[in-house]
This record gives structure tokens, C-alpha cells and sequence, in this order.
């Protein structure tokens, strides 16, 4: 039993290494261009610290990682299996908008209208994502080009359904358009849990946090997140075992839609009440790198989801200092290109590791036996 | 050529150590020994492919280093691989020139490369047409590709890695030809094998490799297999003859009219029906590519049949999924157990739940059982002899054989009524195929009923109660293994004759 | 009376010969572009919609396939050494960045080439992290896409002092072809069938084309030359359909991958450069996704040059349509239901009922969309090249034949 327990034990550590090290090496880029480009590397990051912590700078990233994680758990759900959904993007927007324009129209009981709503973006989504889905099945084109396709056809179609007469109307006050504000029905409260903040959180953080649970229980508990893992791992054995990948890549690309739908519901129902060209944009991308860094594991993402959120919200105070606040951007490009690479490093030292084990052990029962 | 004290080390293990062999120039030089004796790490010493920890290689009396293939090509040694190294969209001329390509005025010029191929062709019997592509080619004519390679770029030292593992005993005969031929030019010949009856019939030295070093050398003329053998394994080699036979009436599996399409339109499988009772072993015998694979495939429901039943016990199973099929009581042992037996990547216990996904101790409702999964990977670990420190380490970190003996074990639970094996030895070494064979005959003589696809001749003659041979997607003759020889049975399947 | 004979009696040979030479796989791309020619002259003359092939049209459509073509080659090269390059878009962005900064500080021959070496440093990046460290090409590239936007970012705040655009970058002088362009011109504005239209094409190609419009579509013969007639190319191609078979004839796998990965970087920085200096300066998302489509025209070539031109053209002619005219897509709609139609029949010819029948509901839809309405929304005109990738992708991908080791990480002595 004991090396049972050396192996799990080492797995873990090796799966934390990864991360860290890249981290580590995005901060030493970064600090490098700080220093090449005449300012103080600590400095920076002391003032990205002292205002990334100030009370209502934590409610902001808080908000800002509910939609990050939303849309990592969504993409995480297909490059689990190795299918990449890089429409996210797409997905939520539309989503979100066509959700607006169903809440902004209804008047019902508050919990029955935010559920037709979240169910409404969910749909949404997956079906949209379910475009992909088909193509890919049926007729053999790469997800990875119809989802990017898909992304730009969704501007369109948000284009041609955001004019007044259709889902919007005019925004008074200001030359835009925009879906019916939401009625207060329809609205979720914010929750006052950090103390100090004059903001508060999205009520609908509870979303995020039960999607992850169901995330990590489907895929770690489940026959079909056994099904799902097999299939990512290897295509071929997966079939062989009895898995129908042509219905797991519709399902896991339904959920993995029908998730991205819910990635603007909480700043939807918590900050906006309306879909306009002001709405959050780009989170589908975002997500993308977040599951990379939190290599698709649930608490993973979560913790990259956080880090994402926190060092876009605090890299606005480097333009006070005259920081040009885009080295931030490269500090998060290089960490996710450093973390896959740091990934791919620990998996191929782990493996011959566990093949020196399994020989040494060997070797040694044969010499007491 | 000459070999002194190599040795090579990988990461825990020691693969070579002390390793001399002296080749003369002109001879046909065996090496055998069995699978995990260190065959294959040497082959890639010779030829470059990684440098050894110690020991020197000396060509014609010059001491070398080899840091790469491109070395060993410049000193004329040349290497012909077990797994054909060939791109198949490209054309044979482009195959052979590779690395050395004819240009003029820096284009490529393949005009006499083409003269040239078909020169050596019939200098040493291995015609090929030069401009066909690849893929179009059957298993025979690419081996010969793969010699052409080697001859084109001048080798006087060829190396041959287990060149018979895919050819029938015609297309053995035809090799040896062309090797006999090629010595007979003056050219050196290292020839790799773990089959001692070829051996011993076409080489002039032999030199036998176990646990990783050199054993012996000795002189073919006056060494029988049976010697060879004990040198080899330290005992006789397992023979795969089975007992008394336990077929009975009772019908298991009855494939009728079964035809299979690609998506391309050409038909692959055409007009097969076969039944196997329970107790009985129907093996079938076929060159690589004649369409076993599609056959497994198409009754484990990998593939659509376009017409034909199957049915297993009574019940026609034609429109189920792989995985009701499998849930009626069908094991598994795929030909290819890294890409279709195994989740490489993932540790030996979520290994026992693939292809039993739905099935208990594995899952309890649509939830994963871990704790029954692990308990249960642990006895097939402990009855089925697999060597591994923890139920914990990933399948990629054991040898073939355990990794084989996992498969079986696997799918040998839950009592199924039907087992499908696919060259269930292959690349395993003696003792789990001595085991694999042993659990077979059990499993049989309990009534199992099995579908076996072999290469392996002798394996496909001593397991089977009844042979059936397939050729171009269709089964086009029956053979008694109790009478058959594997000539006769290798005429078979290249539809040169009838057998028995 | 007699001359309908006559007419009718040439038709037949006529059909007869196209057929074969249909068949002939060296013919074939002549008679399939004539045939695009006369649907085109045949939409053209019965709907009135001229803007469909005027020379203005056309040329819009030249200058938005090329940098989509150059993308596409830069897949290419990368696809046939074996390596999927999904962070095309991010390479092309650094080069139109490069091109904007030294474009407009130094000049455009300059600016070029600073397009194409920030593409080939994107194109290293990847092949360090695919080639050298064995990462998921798909996952590496979006990496790359997601780095190529914040260096440029972050240079534009840093270099430029403005974050959305360059300064002007100065035109590059073009080439002066004589008397062809006039007599070409003249022929087009007779909007004569087929013929005029042949005319504009010609014009659009020979009217003072820019250098660095040459150099592009020279780029597509001398890829072709390259992979498919020098060693070099066979060895980079052998690297894509069987690593560990060029590896035991000595060639260096790792090195041609690398050279294929930083071309491909170049010829998407090249890409980028060209759609900076064409619209005389960089701007934030210029490339709108042009590094995607390139990947799909590529795709819909089947990994041949010829094949990813047409591509890029088809791609390019939407957008360039929808530019310029957007009233005329309305028109291409009418295209469409011919193409369907067409498609409908040999597949009724090869007796696939039910997706023959499919394709004819689908034909009928269209042609019933096209008589509905005079004109299209704006935003489906925007679609209309993003569209057009996916209808297109759904039909051909099926008979495409990727390079066999496409996308597989590869070792050095891992092979069987």
C-alpha cells in the first residue's frame, strides 16, 4: 500500500510544478521587459498589489473570473476529450443576447424568470455550438475551423438582431442600442461578502461554483466523464471499448455550448439588465487560456480564472505610473505558451520516471524472492 | 563487422551489456533471441539510431561512431525495419531516394534513379514498379522497397529486423532467394529472428542474445532448433498445441453473409459466414491486409456491416453498438493494444474499466465504481502474473507482455461467452506467451468460444479447432490444423492453392 | 430551321469534348474555370447586377485573396512538414505590426521585410514549443495567436505611443504594363457574355499591379516548385506523411520541420504586411481573422498550391463583392442555386436519393430565397465569406487527404 500512495503523492506534485514554474518564468519575461523598457519590476508589481487588493478591486475580479471560469469549464469540457471548441466566444455572445431580449420581455415570479433565462442562454449556446457539432460529424470539417467560423457569423447575426425592431431598442440617454432592461423581476441582487467593498459580487457566482462541482463530479465520477476522458486520451481505444464518439463529440460539444450560454448571464442579471455593444466581448478567448493554465482541472481553473481576473483588473493602475499596462497581456501570453510546455515537460519526465520505478521495483522483488 | 562489449542503458533498466559479435564479410548472420532480449535496442546500436554507454563498432576493421542513421549509411551499413519506414502517399522512387535525392540544376531528376531501381530489381529479384505509390502496394512488394532503400544507397552491410514476422512461408522462400542472392554478391547480411527453423535454414552464423547480452555463437550446420531454442530461453520454447478437443453443438457466434464497404466504395469484406461453438477455437489465417482487421471490426460493431447477421447465442446482434456487443459477453483483445487495448497515459486500474465501462465491479448505475475498479485490477494484477510495482503506475510504464497479460485478464472477466484475439502474442516474450496460450486453452476447455487472428502460423495450427483462410475479403478455403502444414496453409492465403 | 440544326448538332461534340476533357486531369481546371466564367456572365446578364465581375470587383477581390493566400501557403508549408499552425492569425498580426512600425518609420520595402521576419519569430515560437517540446499544435497555436496580439499591444503603446493605429506607411510603386490594361478596360465596359467579363479579369490582374502584389502570387509557383521539385521539398514533405521513415535515411526531421514552421511564420507575416502596406497603415485587428480563413482555403485546396488558390480567390471574391457592392451579393445567391443545382443532379446521376434530394430542397430553397427578396441584410453580407468557408468545408471534406503524420508530435527515435 505504501507505493500506491508514493504514486498518487507524486502525481500531485508534479501536476502543482508545472504551473509554477511557469509562472515563474511569465514573471522573469516580464520583469525583463520592465527593466529593458526603464522601470522597476517590483514596483510594478507592489502597485498591481495594492490596488488588485483593495476591497472593491477584489468584488471587480470576483466578477471578472465568474465569466472566465464559466467559459474555461466550457472549454475544458472539450479538450477533454480533445475536441477544441473555440467558439466560445460566439456562443456566449449570442446567448447572452437572445436571453436579454427573452428577460427584458417577460414578467414573471423573480426565480422563474432568472431559471427561463439561464435555460433560454443555454440553449442557446448549444445550439449554436451544436452547428460545429454536426459539421464535424457528419460531413468531417475540423471544429477548430467551423467554431472559429461560427464566432464570426455569430457577429453577424448579433449585428442583424440588435437594431431596434428586432431584439433592441433605443437606449435613452445615449446613441446606442441595447436589448429592454431587464425588469427587477428578472435581476439577481449582488451579494455584500467582502467586506469594506461598495460593490458587490454577482449573486449568480453560485452559477460558477455549481457548474464546477457538476464539472468535476461528471468527469471524475461518471461513466460518461470515464467515457469523455477515454475518448481524449486515446480515440481508437475509446471505440474499441465500446464509446460512440460521433454522439460523445454532440453531447460534449451540447454541454460544452450550453455552458459558454451562461457565461454573461451573471454580469447579465447582476450589473447591465441590457445587451449592448457594450457588453462584455472576447471572454470565450479568455477562457481558452484560463483552461490552459488550470490544465482543465476544476480547482485549476478556478485559481487561473482568478489570477487572470485579478491581473487584468490590477494592470490598470500601471497606467497612472506610466507603465504601459499591454506588459500584462504578454506576462498572461507567456505563462499560458510556458505552461503547456511546462505540462508536456512534467508528463514526459513523470512517465519515464514511472518506467524506472516499475523496472527498479521489479528488479529488486526478483532479487529477494 | 564487429561488435565489442556494447552495452546501452535506459532509464532503470540495462537493455545491452557485453555485447560481441563478430560478422564476416559475405555470410548471412543471425541474430535471435526472444522478444525483450534485447534484439531491437541493438539493431538501433548498429545503425545509429542512438549511440551506446560503452563498447566499440568496428566496420572492416576501421573502429566507428555512429551518431546517427546518416553515419552508418556513409559507412555502407543499411537497415531494413520490421515496421515497414515508408510514406505512403509518396511514389516508390521517392521512398528509395530519399536522403540522397538525383537533382539537376538543383530540381529533382528522377530519371535515373527509375533506371537504377529497376536495375537492382533485377539484379537480385525484388522488382518493383517504380512510380506506383506506396499505398498501393501489398506487404511483399513494400518489403522490398525497404531493401531497395538500403541497396540504392550502397550498403554492403544490410540489417534485417525480423523481415519474416509478416510474410508468408511463399514469400519467406522468395526473401531468402534474394538474400543468398545478395551474399552470393559479396554483401554482408545481419539478419534478426526469433523464428530458429528459418534461422537455421538460410544463415551461416547464428548468435544468440538473452537477457540482454551474447550467449553464444555457433555454427548452424550442427545445431538443431531444439539447441537453439534452450540457448535461446534457457529451456524448451512453449509449444501452442492444444489437448483434446472441447467443441461441442452449441452455436456462439454465427456470422452469415457478412459484406463490409469502405467509404471510398470498395468492398472490403464479401459474402462471410463462419459459426463457432462453444469450446472451440476458429482460427483465421490471412496476409496482413486481406481483411481480418475489418473482420474483427465488423463483429465487434466498429464497423457497419452493409449486409449479413451476426449473432451471438440466439440473438441477432446486427444493429447493436460495440458496446452492447461487449455487454452480451464479447472480450476483446485488439491487435494493436497501445492504440486500441490500452489509455497509455492513464493508471493500470481505470485500464480495467475500459471496454467494461457499464459492466460491474467497474460501475455501479451511470457512476463510476473506483474503489470496486481498484480492488478488481488487483486481482487480475495478482492471478494473471502482471508485473507491476502499484495499480497505480500508467500502462505506458510496463512491458508488452504485462501490458498483454492486463488486456487479458481484463477480458477474460465477467465470463464471457465469446473472446475475439488478434495476434494475442504478438511482441510479447516467451513466458507470457507461454501463459497467454495457457489461459487460452483454460478459458476453452471452459467453454469459451474464440475467434483468433494470428500472423503466427505455428499459434494459428496449435490453437485452433478449425482454420479458415481469408484472402481479399473473403474466406476462401477451411483447414484441419490437426493435418495442415504452414506451407500449405501459407499457399492458401496468397491463392496460390487450395488447402486441405 | 437550319442553323438550329447546325447549333444543335455542334452542341453535341461540344458536350462530348468537355466531358472528356473533364477527365483529363490536365484540362480539368481549364474547363472548370471556363464554366465558372459563363455562370458567372450568365448570373450577370440576367439579374443586371455588373458590379458581379467589374474590374473593380475583381480587383478588390485580387488584393483580399492575397494576403488570405499567403496565409494558406504558410499553412501549407507548415501542414506538409507535418505541423498544424492554428497561431497563423497571431503571425500575421505581428506582421502587419512590424510592417506598420517600419513601414511608416523607414519605408515600405522596409516594412515588409520587418512584416515577414515578426511572422517568422512567431513562426519559431511555435516550433519551439510543437517541434522541440512535443506541445499540441492546436493548443501551442492558440498560445502563439494569444501572444502575437500582446506583443504587438504592447509595442504599439510602447513604440507607436498609440494603440490602435501606425503612422502612414508610403505606397511601394507598381508595375506599368502597356497598352494591355487599356484594351482590356475597353473590352470589359461593352458588357459583352463572358467575354467582357474574361477581360476584367485580365484587367484586374495587369492594372498597374504594386511589387509587392507580384511578389505575393509569385510566391504560389515558387512554393510549388519548391516542395514538390527540389529534395529539400521532398524531404520537408517526407517529414509530414512518415518522420520516422526520413529519419532512418538520415534526413534531419527536426531541422525541416523548424524551416518549415519559421516559412510559414514568414509567409503569414508577409500576409500581414500586405494587408498594412495595401491600406497604407497598421491598425488594431486588421487581420480579422484573414490567418483562419487562409488555414480553411488551405484545407479546401487539399494541401495543394492550385487548390489552396482557388480557395483563397472564392474567399476573396465574396468579401471583395461584399466590399464593394454589397447589392450584388444578392445576386450571388442566384450562383448559388446553380451551383446546387448542379451538385443535386450528379448526385441524382449517381443514384444517392436521399442526399440528392436534400441538395434539390436545398437548391429550391435558395432560388425561392433569391425571388423573395431584392436585397440582403447587411450583416448576412458580411457573413457571407465566413458562410462560404463553412459551405464549402461541409462539401469538401470529405474527399481531402491530409499529409499522413499531420499534427502528430514527433521524437526523434521513437518511431517503431
Amino acid at each position: 500500500m505504501k507505493s500506491l500512495s508514493t504514486f498518487s503523492v507524486r502525481r500531485v506534485g508534479l501536476a502543482l510544478a508545472a504551473p509554477v514554474l511557469a509562472l515563474a518564468f511569465a514573471v522573469v519575461v516580464t520583469s525583463a521587459i520592465l527593466i529593458g523598457t526603464g522601470h522597476a519590476p517590483l514596483d510594478a508589481f507592489g502597485w498591481m498589489w495594492a490596488y488588485g487588493t483593495a476591497p472593491d478591486s477584489i468584488v471587480l475580479t470576483i466578477n471578472l473570473a465568474v465569466g472566465y471560469y464559466l467559459a474555461a469549464v466550457a472549454v475544458a469540457i472539450g479538450f477533454r476529450m480533445n475536441l477544441f471548441n473555440i467558439g466560445v466566444d460566439g456562443q456566449y455572445r449570442l446567448a447572452a443576447l437572445v436571453a436579454a431580449g427573452v428577460a427584458g420581455a417577460i414578467h414573471l415570479a423573480p426565480i422563474l424568470s432568472v431559471a427561463i433565462t439561464v435555460v433560454v442562454a443555454m440553449g442557446v449556446g448549444a445550439l449554436w455550438a451544436a452547428i460545429a457539432g454536426y459539421l464535424k460529424v457528419k460531413r468531417g470539417v475540423s471544429e477548430v475551423i467551423s467554431t472559429i467560423m461560427l464566432n464570426y457569423i455569430a457577429n453577424a447575426v448579433i449585428g442583424y438582431l440588435l437594431v431596434p425592431g428586432k431584439l433592441a431598442v433605443n437606449v435613452t440617454g445615449s446613441e446606442g442600442v441595447g436589448t429592454k432592461v431587464i425588469p427587477a423581476s428578472g435581476q439577481v441582487p449582488g451579494l455584500a461578502i467582502i467586506g469594506g467593498a461598495q460593490t458587490k459580487v454577482y449573486g449568480l457566482v453560485v452559477l460558477a461554483i455549481l457548474v464546477g462541482g457538476g464539472y468535476w463530479f461528471l468527469l471524475s465520477r461518471t461513466r460518461f466523464g470515464f467515457d469523455l476522458r477515454a475518448t481524449g486520451r486515446s480515440e481508437t481505444a475509446a471505440v474499441a471499448s465500446g464509446v460512440n464518439v460521433k454522439r460523445m463529440v454532440i453531447i460534449s460539444l451540447l454541454l460544452s455550448g450550453g455552458i459558454a450560454g451562461l457565461i454573461g448571464i451573471p454580469n447579465l442579471l447582476g450589473e447591465s439588465y441590457s445587451y449592448s455593444q457594450n457588453f462584455p466581448a472576447g471572454i470565450g478567448f479568455t477562457g481558452i487560456s484560463v483552461a490552459l493554465l488550470g490544465r482543465n482541472h476544476p480547482l485549476g481553473i478556478a485559481f487561473g480564472a482568478l489570477l487572470w481576473a485579478f491581473l487584468d483588473n490590477a494592470r490598470q493602475i500601471l497606467d497612472l505610473h506610466q507603465v504601459s499596462k499591454e506588459v500584462v497581456t504578454i506576462m498572461q501570453a507567456t505563462a499560458v505558451l510556458s505552461v503547456v510546455v511546462a505540462y508536456e515537460l512534467v508528463r514526459r519526465y513523470s512517465i519515464s520516471r514511472q518506467q524506472r520505478d516499475v523496472a527498479q521495483t521489479l528488479e529488486a522483488r526478483e532479487v529477494t524472492v | 563487422m564487429e561488435l565489442r562489449g556494447i552495452t546501452k542503458r535506459f532509464p532503470g533498466v540495462v537493455a545491452n551489456h557485453d555485447i560481441d559479435i563478430t560478422v564476416r564479410a559475405g555470410t548471412v548472420h543471425a541474430i535471435v533471441g526472444e522478444n525483450g532480449a534485447g534484439k531491437s535496442t541493438l539493431m538501433k546500436t548498429l545503425f545509429g539510431m542512438h549511440k551506446p554507454d560503452e563498447g566499440t563498432i568496428a566496420v572492416n576493421g576501421q573502429q566507428v561512431t555512429f551518431s546517427s542513421p546518416a553515419d552508418a549509411i556513409a559507412e555502407g551499413v543499411g537497415m531494413v525495419h520490421q515496421h515497414f519506414q515508408l510514406a505512403d502517399n509518396l511514389t516508390v522512387t521517392e521512398n528509395v531516394v530519399l536522403g540522397m535525392e538525383p537533382t539537376s540544376r538543383g530540381f529533382l531528376s528522377f530519371g535515373a534513379a527509375r533506371t537504377r531501381i529497376r536495375e537492382l530489381g533485377r539484379q537480385y529479384g525484388l522488382e518493383v514498379d517504380p512510380d506506383a505509390l506506396v499505398e498501393e502496394l501489398g506487404v511483399g512488394d513494400r518489403q522490398r522497397v525497404e531493401i531497395l532503400k538500403v541497396l540504392y544507397r550502397g550498403a554492403r552491410i544490410l540489417i534485417l529486423d525480423e523481415p519474416t514476422a509478416v510474410l508468408v512461408p511463399q514469400e519467406v522462400n522468395e526473401l531468402f532467394g534474394a538474400l543468398r542472392e545478395l551474399k552470393g554478391q559479396g554483401l554482408t547480411v545481419i539478419f534478426i529472428s526469433h523464428k530458429l527453423d528459418e534461422v537455421l535454414s538460410v544463415a551461416d552464423a547464428v548468435t544468440v542474445i538473452r537477457g540482454g547480452t551474447t550467449v553464444a555463437t555457433i555454427d548452424p550446420e550442427v545445431t538443431s532448433a531444439r539447441q537453439l531454442a534452450e540457448l535461446m530461453v534457457g529451456s524448451e520454447l512453449p509449444s501452442p498445441a492444444t489437448g483434446e478437443s472441447t467443441v461441442t453443438d452449441v452455436d456462439v457466434l454465427r456470422v452469415e453473409n457478412l459484406c463490409l464497404v469502405s467509404a471510398d466504395g470498395r468492398s472490403l469484406l464479401e459474402g462471410i459466414s463462419f459459426t463457432i461453438h462453444k469450446g472451440e477455437v476458429l482460427g483465421i489465417a490471412g496476409v496482413e491486409g486481406n481483411g481480418q482487421a475489418e473482420l474483427v471490426e465488423a463483429v465487434m460493431g466498429m464497423r457497419q456491416a452493409a449486409t449479413g447477421t451476426v449473432d451471438l447465442g440466439g440473438s441477432d446482434m446486427s444493429s447493436w453498438t460495440t458496446r452492447r456487443r461487449r455487454e452480451a459477453g464479447i472480450g476483446y483483445i485488439p491487435e494493436d493494444r497501445s492504440r486500441y487495448g490500452l489509455l497509455l497515459d492513464a493508471p493500470l486500474w481505470e485500464n480495467r474499466i475500459l471496454g467494461h465501462q457499464t459492466e460491474r465491479p467497474n460501475s455501479k448505475g451511470l457512476l463510476i465504481d473506483a474503489a470496486g475498479a481498484k480492488a478488481d485490477a488487483q486481482r487480475i494484477v495478482d492471478e494473471y502474473d502482471v508485473r507491476t510495482p502499484s495499480i497505480d503506475v500508467a500502462a505506458s510504464a510496463l512491458s508488452g507482455g504485462n501490458q498483454q497479460k492486463l488486456i487479458v485478464g481484463r477480458e477474460m472477466s465477467g465470463e464471457p461467452q465469446l473472446l475475439i484475439a488478434a495476434h494475442p502474442t504478438r511482441g510479447v516474450d516467451v513466458g507470457a506467451q507461454a501463459a497467454i496460450w495457457d489461459l487460452l486453452r483454460a478459458a476453452r476447455s471452459r467453454g469459451l468460444a474464440v475467434l483468433l487472428v494470428s500472423a503466427d502460423l505455428d499459434e494459428l495450427i496449435g490453437l485452433s479447432d478449425t482454420l479458415r483462410v481469408i484472402l481479399r475479403g473473403r474466406l476462401v478455403a477451411s483447414a484441419d490444423p490437426a493435418t495442415v502444414t504452414p506451407e500449405e496453409l501459407g499457399s492458401a492465403m496468397t491463392g496460390a492453392g487450395a488447402a486441405a | 430551321m437550319t442553323s438550329d440544326l447546325k447549333a444543335s448538332a455542334a452542341a453535341l461534340p461540344i458536350a462530348v469534348r468537355t466531358r472528356s476533357l473533364l477527365a483529363d486531369k490536365r484540362t480539368r481546371p481549364l474547363v472548370l474555370l471556363g464554366l465558372v466564367l459563363v455562370v458567372f456572365s450568365v448570373v450577370r446578364v440576367a439579374t443586371g447586377a455588373n458590379e458581379l465581375t467589374s474590374a473593380g470587383t475583381l480587383e478588390a477581390a485580387l488584393a483580399l485573396s492575397i494576403p488570405l493566400g499567403l496565409a494558406g501557403l504558410g499553412g501549407l508549408w507548415a501542414e506538409r512538414a507535418g505541423v498544424v499552425n492554428i497561431g497563423l492569425e497571431g503571425m500575421m498580426i505581428m506582421g502587419t505590426w512590424g510592417a506598420g512600425w517600419a513601414g511608416s518609420t523607414y519605408g515600405p520595402w522596409q516594412g515588409l521585410a520587418a512584416g515577414v521576419a515578426f511572422g517568422a519569430i512567431g513562426g519559431l515560437m511555435h516550433a519551439v514549443a510543437t517541434v522541440t517540446f512535443g506541445v499540441d499544435h492546436i493548443v501551442s497555436g492558440v498560445a502563439i495567436n494569444l501572444l502575437g496580439l500582446g506583443i504587438t499591444q504592447f509595442l504599439a503603446v510602447q513604440v507607436l505611443h498609440n494603440p490602435t493605429q501606425s503612422g502612414e506607411i508610403p505606397s511601394m510603386g507598381t508595375f506599368t504594363v502597356p497598352l494591355l490594361p487599356g484594351w482590356f478596360a475597353s473590352i470589359g465596359a461593352h458588357h459583352w457574355f463572358a467575354v467582357s467579363d474574361l477581360a476584367n479579369v485580365l484587367f484586374a490582374i495587369v492594372d498597374k499591379p504594386a511589387y509587392f502584389t507580384v511578389m505575393a502570387v509569385a510566391l504560389l509557383p515558387i512554393s510549388y516548385f519548391v516542395l514538390w521539385r527540389t529534395a529539400f521539398g521532398l524531404r520537408l514533405r517526407a517529414c509530414g506523411e512518415a518522420p520516422y521513415a526520413a529519419e532512418t535515411l538520415g534526413v534531419n526531421v527536426y531541422k525541416y520541420k523548424y524551416l518549415a514552421v519559421i516559412a510559414s511564420g514568414a509567409l503569414a507575416g508577409f500576409g500581414g504586411a500586405f494587408l498594412a502596406i495595401w491600406s497604407g497603415f497598421y491598425h488594431d485587428g486588421q487581420t480579422q481573422g484573414y490567418g483562419f480563413i487562409g488555414l480553411a482555403a488551405m484545407i479546401f485546396g487539399n494541401w495543394r498550391p492550385a487548390g489552396l488558390a482557388v480557395g483563397a480567390g472564392l474567399f476573396g471574391y465574396t468579401n471583395g463583392l461584399q466590399l464593394r457592392s454589397p447589392p450584388a451579393v444578392h445576386a450571388l445567391l442566384l450562383v448559388l442555386v446553380i451551383a446546387l443545382a448542379a451538385y443535386s443532379a450528379w448526385l441524382l446521376y449517381r443514384r444517392r436519393w436521399t442526399s440528392g434530394g436534400i441538395s434539390a430542397v436545398c437548391t429550391l430553397l435558395v432560388l425561392w430565397w433569391f425571388l423573395k427578396t431584392h436585397e440582403l441584410e447587411q450583416h448576412i453580407v458580411s457573413a457571407t465569406p465566413y458562410v462560404t468557408t463553412l459551405l464549402v468545408l461541409a462539401l469538401a471534406s470529405q474527399r481531402l487527404r491530409p499529409p499522413a503524420a499531420d499534427g502528430i508530435p514527433y521524437r526523434r527515435g521513437q518511431g517503431k
